[in-house]
């Protein structure tokens, strides 16, 4: 019984712990964006790595959500005899829900898994130690251009994301189920208003900080998770970790920011 | 002897129920090389963690010069990191960039010299240790030896005053590893640094030592030379010269029992 009540007490000391930290290493990333020197070119060549080289991700998840939620909205809307509203139900969908969840999590299993392979590499080689002897800050010179580039690249990723996805509607809809297009993006014109939109690229900027904050946090903390094990077992547990916990988190905050804008 | 330029006052180190430093009291000289000698997991690494401040004590003072770093704010022990170089034990280059990028990196981050400076004082440097023509290669082609010579040419850039090497010849074969003691020999006469090396290399690494420390259970023993290891007639040097300068085997039958 005591064992039991020692192991409960001592993982919540743990959680509080490593909230602690966590909570620290965001203060120091963001700190970080006005210490000088400003590594404007590493901002540069993570933008290319985390955004640019991830569109052809996007671009396919984009175009077959938009394709699904065509035929699925016009096999629904059918019912009723409201086929002219697909383009409205195809766009608000994705402005103000799939595209910018859909985007975050595409862009977590794609380029946070391997910031967290990254960093988490570089501390267990004691890569990490060796900046902060050679009193570079590791968090100017290593996480926070990974944090600028995330914030700028997912916003824009589901902007991209949102208008391929109206255009894979428009294949299914009206090239396929010969919806009429006029109506199509009558519907989009007439539905979509500056709050939807507002409300979507609120939602990207927020689950940027997330993806980042998680996938990063976990690759520099790695040799102080618990159970994560050391060695390459170690960064592989502290990579799963950092995409289960940015996938949830991006959900669970979905439902906030709807809860809280609506 | 010259003055203590780092000095360990009663200092406790704990991870979770182990205590691997207990009331550590210590000093290394300036100018001078302390040779850190111990089994492994007595506490050689966390001692050169915590003099270079990646790591905190649980109690204790660590004085560098006179000032006490445990209590110092992050900018003014940057400060003093600035007079710390070092060779950690798998030379930890940063695998993204050349050894070109890895040597100049301190320059870069550090000083205010131009970008022609910086490359004729790195080309100058990677001359010394024999990398010219390597510039352009990453760390994962290169061999453990000259993994190590990027390592030291890069903690070398700053012109350190101190020194810190945690296993500088592991894992290398030993023709390289005298290499690496020829080049700490040479490079210690040219920048004159006070150097601290963490090494299992018994007995060969005593031929760079003006002090040699044993680390046994938490307690650091101190002894002015090399030389006085054989003399000693404290059991847990005895102990520690029989099993790492001795024969493999304590006696001949022992040995043809095998």
């Amino acid at each position: 019984m005591i064992s039991f009540v020692t192991r409960i007490g001592d993982s919540f000391l743990y959680l509080v712990r490593d909230q602690g930290r966590m909570g620290i290493f965001l203060m120091s990333a963001v700190m970080g964006i006005f210490a000088r020197p400003f590594r404007f070119r590493e901002v540069v060549r993570q933008i290319r790595i985390i955004g640019a080289n991830s569109f052809a991700v996007i671009f396919f998840t984009a175009i077959f959500t938009g394709m699904v939620l065509g035929l699925q909205g016009y096999y629904t809307l059918r019912k009723f005899g409201s086929e002219g509203l697909l383009g409205s139900a195809v766009a608000l969908s994705l402005i103000r829900e799939l595209g910018p969840v859909l985007t975050a999590l595409m862009v977590t299993g794609r380029a946070g898994s391997a910031m967290c392979a990254e960093i988490g590499i570089m501390r267990n080689t004691e890569q990490i130690d060796a900046l902060e002897c050679m009193a570079v800050n590791p968090f100017r010179y290593l996480i926070t251009p990974k944090f600028l580039a995330t914030i700028i690249s997912i916003p824009i990723l589901t902007q991209f994301f949102n208008v391929i996805g109206i255009a894979g509607g428009y294949v299914a809809g009206v090239l396929l189920l010969g919806v009429n297009p006029g109506a199509y993006y009558n519907g989009i014109e007439q539905s979509v208003v500056n709050e939807d939109i507002n409300l979507g690229i609120v939602k990207s900027f927020v689950f940027a900080l997330l993806v980042v904050w998680i996938c990063t946090g976990r690759g520099y903390f790695v040799h102080i998770l618990r159970n994560a094990g050391f060695g390459a077992e170690g960064v592989s547990r502290a990579t799963t970790q950092a995409v289960v916990l940015s996938s949830i988190s991006v959900l669970v905050w979905d439902y906030l920011i709807t809860a809280i804008m609506l | 002897m010259s003055p203590p330029i780092i000095e360990f006052r009663n200092v406790v180190k704990c991870f979770g129920q182990q205590r691997v430093l207990d009331g550590v009291s210590v000093s290394f000289a300036a100018g001078m090389t302390t040779v850190i000698a111990g089994g492994s997991g007595q506490g050689k690494s966390v001692t050169l963690k915590l003099i270079l401040g990646l790591i905190s004590p649980d109690s204790g003072e660590i004085l560098v010069n006179g000032r006490d770093i445990t209590k110092m704010k992050l900018s003014e022990l940057n400060r003093i990191r600035e007079k710390f170089g070092v060779l950690f034990q798998g030379a930890a280059l940063l695998d993204s960039m050349t050894v070109f990028e890895n040597v100049s990196l301190p320059l870069r981050e550090r000083t205010n010299y131009r970008s022609q400076e910086i490359v004729d004082r790195v080309k100058k440097m990677l001359a010394q240790f024999d990398l010219d023509g390597h510039e352009e290669k990453y760390p994962a082609q290169l061999s453990g030896g000259m993994k190590k010579r990027v390592g030291l040419a890069r903690a070398l850039m700053l012109q350190p005053e101190i020194m810190l090497f945690d296993e500088p010849t592991t894992g290398l074969d030993p023709q390289i590893t005298m290499d690496i003691y020829r080049l700490f020999f040479q490079m210690q006469k040219q920048f004159g640094y006070t150097s601290i090396i963490v090494s299992h290399d018994i007995p060969k690494v005593f031929n760079l030592a003006d002090q040699v420390v044993l680390l046994n259970k938490g307690k650091m023993i101190t002894f002015l030379s090399p030389e006085d290891i054989p003399l000693s007639m404290d059991p847990r040097i005895v102990t520690f010269a029989a099993e790492t300068m001795g024969n493999i085997y304590s006696s001949r039958k022992m040995e043809q029992n095998i």
